[in-house]
């Protein structure tokens, strides 16, 4: 499981930076890493960047997953170079964002878009797998989610925009209701296709999500 | 309550007939008018398209309500692509206290492909569930269990891709449809006779009324176009071959005559309950159809 993210455009990374001449930059080396969004070599350029539009990068580093608990530890180490800075630029994905935000008040920005949670398909493809939505019934669909394979999230079936068992919004995507069809055949549950599926909840945890693990 | 008008024609067993119009973009809605005083007294319903393509427009229920003054039969399309589940609710509510009685229910198209393509779109519920939401405020409750005062009766429909490619699914989504209490069902556009013959071997064994969808093709290069871009529609050559050789300036004659004759051989061969007539931008043909058709309301 990956955060998959993408990279801001980089006149919109100037735009929000434009009253900060300090900067402090953060990498992660788990999920922008792996998408070449903000690891080691993503950070350098950035640091590039910044200083041909004339900024003072404060210092950079790559942690090890932004996420982490151990972010805190390594903002400690850096604590003399974020201090200097008037801004913190994070080519994290949003959930490293929010950690480094956490910790501390000054202007925390970032480098990328997080787009979602993904599972490798193919070598170097990803795909969105899952929805969180917290009513699961992919025990019903061939351990397909209809929710995040369908454009639509519909649990009940195609809609008319399939062909070819493609989808309606890109003839590369495949249909979520052939897959799930396809499968049920060979498992031998095609009976499953005609289950009406009731309209969902979508509370099942309220937002702001907060659970407590005891 | 008086029966719909509509749902009057299902049952008695005639041949029906319905076409459809698209509100307009903007509030000139003279065009829309007028089409629905051509159609209003030579079909048993008209349809109103809901933001077709996913391209906003007039809504759907403001056209039922002009066909309603009017004097004609509205059939008030639904898609679940805009609303939630209170707003659809809502609106089946009014649309019932203003004398619509019949609706299509339809999962809607998604919206990338229209012209609002960064909108978000709801499908709080899908057109299967629309079908049981129906069901349910005829019974006096809404979807929150509260009871209502006073509950609406509806003829409902929905439609189904006997073309689709692979067709199970369609056709598993299709059977929940008519479990959920849909009482029509208006196909997408057919053009094989033969295909279509087979999907009625299979669909006459559920208690639906079927009406399979004409769409006037007004050349060759739409119906190789529809081919090649609309999901689930099959143009067999031979019509296309029939529409390229027409002369300069008879396309949408010969378009008409293949719509007429296809809608004559459905009545004639008893081969389902009625014909849905689409002809998407060219209303004022919709007669010369039925004319070609030889039928005479």
């Amino acid at each position: 499981m990956k955060s998959i993210t993408k990279q801001k455009d980089f006149e919109a990374v100037k735009e929000i930076l434009e009253p900060f001449d300090r900067i402090f930059i953060f990498g992660c080396g788990t999920c922008t890493t792996m998408t070449h969004t903000g690891g080691v070599e993503e950070v350098a350029e950035m640091c590039g960047k910044l200083q041909e539009l004339g900024k003072l990068v404060t210092g950079s580093t790559v942690v090890p997953t932004a996420c982490d608990e151990v972010t805190e530890e390594i903002m400690k180490q850096h604590g003399q170079a974020i201090e200097n800075a008037t801004a913190i630029l994070v080519m994290s994905c949003a959930l490293g964002v929010q950690k480094i935000a956490s910790y501390i008040e000054k202007p925390v920005i970032p480098a990328v878009d997080t787009l979602f949670i993904g599972v490798e398909d193919t070598p170097g493809t990803f795909k969105e797998a899952c929805d969180q939505c917290g009513q699961c019934i992919i025990g019903e669909t061939a351990g397909i989610c209809p929710i995040t394979a369908c454009h639509k999230g519909l649990v009940n079936g195609p809609c008319g925009g399939t062909s070819n068992g493609k989808c309606e919004v890109d003839k590369e995507r495949d249909c979520a209701f052939t897959l799930i069809y396809n499968r049920l055949k060979i498992q031998g549950r095609l009976d499953l296709m005609k289950k009406y599926h009731e309209p969902k909840n979508y509370h099942v945890e309220p937002r702001p999500k907060v659970i407590k693990v005891s | 309550m008086a029966k719909s008008s509509f749902k009057e024609a299902l049952e008695s067993g005639k041949f029906v007939i319905t076409s459809e119009i698209g509100p307009p973009k903007g509030t000139n809605i003279e065009p829309m008018l007028h089409h629905i005083d051509l159609l209003k007294d030579i079909v048993d319903g008209i349809n109103v398209t809901d933001h077709q393509s996913s391209v906003m427009r007039f809504p759907s229920i403001g056209g039922c309500l002009a066909i309603k003054e009017r004097g004609g039969e509205p059939i008030l399309q639904m898609t679940c692509r805009d609303r939630n589940r209170m707003a659809l609710q809502a609106d089946l509510l009014y649309a019932y206290t203003r004398g619509i009685r019949n609706v299509l229910c339809l999962t809607g198209d998604a919206v990338p492909v229209g012209d609002h393509p960064t909108a978000k779109g709801v499908f709080d519920l899908d057109s299967s569930q629309l079908l049981q939401t129906i069901r349910l405020l005829e019974s006096g409750k809404d979807m929150g269990g509260n009871d209502l005062n006073g509950s609406p009766e509806f003829c409902a429909g929905a439609i189904v891709t006997p073309e689709a490619n692979p067709i199970e699914p369609q056709l598993a989504k299709f059977e929940k449809k008519i479990e959920a209490g849909a009482e029509f069902i208006q196909t997408q556009a057919i053009y094989d006779l033969e295909n279509f013959a087979k999907f009625m071997e299979y669909a006459r064994q559920f208690n639906v009324k079927i009406m399979a969808g004409i769409v006037l093709l007004v050349s060759a290069r739409m119906a190789k176009f529809m081919n090649n871009n609309v999901p689930g529609i099959f143009v067999p050559d031979h019509l296309i071959d029939e529409l390229a050789a027409a002369p300069k300036g008879e396309a949408l004659n010969t378009g008409i005559r293949i719509a007429g004759r296809m809608v004559k051989q459905l009545k004639e061969q008893n081969l389902c309950d009625g014909v849905h007539i689409m002809a998407i931008g060219k209303e004022e043909v919709v007669p010369d159809i039925l004319a070609a058709a030889g039928i005479q309301k």
